[in-house]
């Protein structure tokens, strides 16, 4: 008997995965986010293979190549401590968006915990966790990362701490409002009046049902915190300089000089963080489209 | 009926919620949804719940399979001849608990987790409860999709590929999983079509018939508890007003609110004249119950006592009709 379900499970699995695949033809066909994603694979792919693009160090500074223009030998030049740009702006991708996606994914993390728990148990937790994620809103978000960065320091791991404390309040906000709708739904009865913990109803039943605009908001959220990184870099608050990331490298932009002259230090990674985060966006528009028919 | 072996002690039930205002978070009133319930359900009976909207039914039935902690009084569930209140049960025990007795909810289409296949959905409780090689769930699971005739390759499906029907039929199927001795029905077919209705309830019936099961079954379709009852509960505002066999309800309604209800259900001949009692008035709130006999403001028999005391639930001729009025208590005396 169970070797027909088992024969079953898998003569059945064409059908069964037809909502999966549905889905990807239709975000397929949609060509801004396929453009998107072309983007954002082309970046990451070209970031995480740098080695292989380029022969330079990113940190090797050669003072007799100081601020040269585009060459065969320098792609995109040097800057002025003579160090490739870029081979700098490949290696500094690998940062920036690390910094990113693992920021938005620890916020919507905690994010989704905290809602999921205010969310089911409703009362006092929940009043709680609303105020607290009110008080984190209220506050300039830009001085409110200024501040954390000069208590915990500078440095990659700061940073994404530093965000994802700042930014789980979107998903906290949204996970909680699905629970609360979602939790008078019949099939959590049912889970309670088969005895199931409170733990498995809310993170295997309930959960898994807020899962798509979360995955949504995450998308945007990395766009958005790498946009972040890149303005406190430029500020000279964000990863430390020494580490090349593209907030750093637009950094050489803070002087006139540098903008009138050497526009090949700043405009091609303006361009690569701009295109990316675009990119994103366009992903994460897409990805609404497939997974959330109800914000389209 | 003969032998009977009562298997719920229902004990003075009472499910008041309380309402909240403020600041502070005073409780400013309660809403008695159930209010002083006293019953005893027999094994492999099936006893009928009825009432309108509001009454308290479905909320009676949540109550004694404790997904509400009740307010007050007890309920006495039957150990094999021992009787344990549940209200007193440990979360342990309680989960133990969850065996004897299951519940088929009134909505099938968001009973079963949307994201879920069904082999899933089937899956959980079993596990949970401890049945752990995969080979004897498969084969329970296997013996209760045969109950409710539904193929076992459809388990591999999602609930949307289900009818309303199939879907309600997969929820019994499920809490049949369990072996559960009592199924507490809330309103199990009132969302489905008629002529599902009819198949979802002779099955049902087949399935009580074959596993010895207890049904409380509840629900305002008077024609369909008669069709379904041993015996009839009727309740009105949180309080039970009659309790009879579903015959004799059905013959010889003693309580006004029962014949009022009756009397509402449609014949189907033409020329039958049928003498309709129409209620007036609308139900109070069960935040503020009238004093004495809940009734009395829509009663056509209503007497000076009725609005100061009221009536206790006593048997009518030393029968198991039983009736909260104060028309039979004169009568008896």
């Amino acid at each position: 008997m169970s070797n027909q379900t088992n024969g079953l499970k898998a003569a059945n699995k064409k059908q069964a995965s037809s909502l999966l695949r549905k889905n990807v033809r239709k975000f397929v066909r949609n060509k801004l986010a396929m453009i998107g994603l072309a983007f954002v694979v082309i970046i990451v792919a070209a970031s995480v293979l740098a080695p292989l693009l380029t022969s330079y160090d990113p940190n090797q500074i050669s003072l007799g190549e100081m601020t040269q223009q585009p060459s065969a030998e320098h792609i995109l030049g040097t800057d002025k401590l003579g160090r490739d740009v870029f081979s700098r702006v490949l290696y500094g991708g690998r940062i920036s968006v690390f910094v990113g996606v693992v920021g938005a994914l620890s916020g919507s993390l905690i994010g989704m915990v905290l809602g999921s728990v205010a969310g089911y148990f409703g009362g006092k937790i929940d009043a709680l966790l609303i105020r607290l994620s009110e008080l984190f809103q209220t506050f300039p978000e830009m001085i409110l990362i200024m501040i954390l960065v000069s208590i915990l320091g500078q440095g990659v791991g700061n940073l994404i701490l530093v965000f994802s404390i700042t930014g789980w309040m979107t998903t906290f906000r949204m996970v909680r409002n699905e629970f609360l709708a979602l939790r008078e739904e019949t099939y959590v009865q049912v889970c309670e009046a088969f005895g199931m913990s409170k733990a498995a109803i809310m993170f295997k039943q309930i959960l898994p049902n807020v899962l798509s605009p979360v995955i949504v908001a995450t998308t945007v959220n990395v766009a958005g915190f790498i946009l972040s990184e890149a303005s406190l870099s430029f500020l000279g608050i964000g990863v430390p300089s020494s580490v090349p990331t593209w907030g750093n490298i637009l950094n050489a932009a803070k002087s006139i000089e540098v903008v009138t002259n050497y526009w090949w230090l700043w405009a091609v990674p303006g361009v690569v963080n701009s295109v990316f985060v675009l990119a994103i966006n366009f992903f994460g528009d897409g990805l609404r489209d497939v997974l959330d028919p109800k914000q389209q | 009926m003969e032998n009977k072996q009562t298997i719920f002690q229902i004990r003075n039930l009472r499910m008041w919620f309380p309402i909240k205002k403020g600041l502070l978070k005073k409780t400013v009133g309660n809403v008695k949804a159930v209010d002083d319930v006293t019953l005893d359900v027999y094994r492999g009976e099936t006893l009928g719940i009825v009432g309108e909207s509001g009454c308290g039914k479905s909320t009676l039935g949540k109550t004694i399979m404790m997904l509400n902690k009740p307010t007050d009084g007890q309920v006495l569930f039957n150990y094999g001849g021992e009787f344990k209140d549940i209200t007193q049960f440990t979360p342990q025990e309680l989960f133990q608990f969850r065996k004897k007795v299951q519940m088929v909810f009134q909505d099938p289409y968001s009973a079963l987790n949307p994201l879920k296949k069904i082999y899933t959905v089937f899956e959980e409780p079993l596990k949970v409860h401890g049945v752990h090689s995969k080979e004897e769930r498969e084969k329970i699971m296997q013996q209760v999709l045969q109950m409710v005739n539904i193929q076992p390759d459809y388990l591999l499906r999602y609930p949307h590929e289900f009818s309303g029907g199939q879907r309600q039929r997969l929820c019994i199927a499920r809490a049949l999983e369990v072996r559960p001795e009592v199924l507490i029905c809330d309103e199990p077919v009132s969302a489905l079509d008629v002529s599902i209705q009819a198949q979802v309830l002779n099955l049902m019936k087949k399935i009580q018939k074959d596993l010895n099961l207890t049904y409380l079954f509840i629900a305002h379709d008077l024609s369909v508890v008669q069709y379904m009852s041993n015996r009839i509960v009727v309740m009105y505002l949180g309080k039970i007003v009659e309790v009879a066999d579903s015959r004799s309800l059905y013959d010889t309604p003693l309580h006004p609110y029962t014949q009022a209800l009756l009397s509402a259900v449609p014949v189907p001949q033409i020329h039958q004249e049928k003498k309709r009692i129409v209620l007036q008035g609308e139900v109070p709130s069960p935040i503020n119950k009238p004093t004495g006999c809940a009734f009395h403001p829509r009663c056509p028999h209503c007497m000076e006592i009725c609005k100061k005391v009221d009536p206790a639930l006593t048997s009518y001729k030393d029968s198991d009709h039983m009736a909260a009025c104060h028309l039979y208590g004169k009568q008896a005396e």
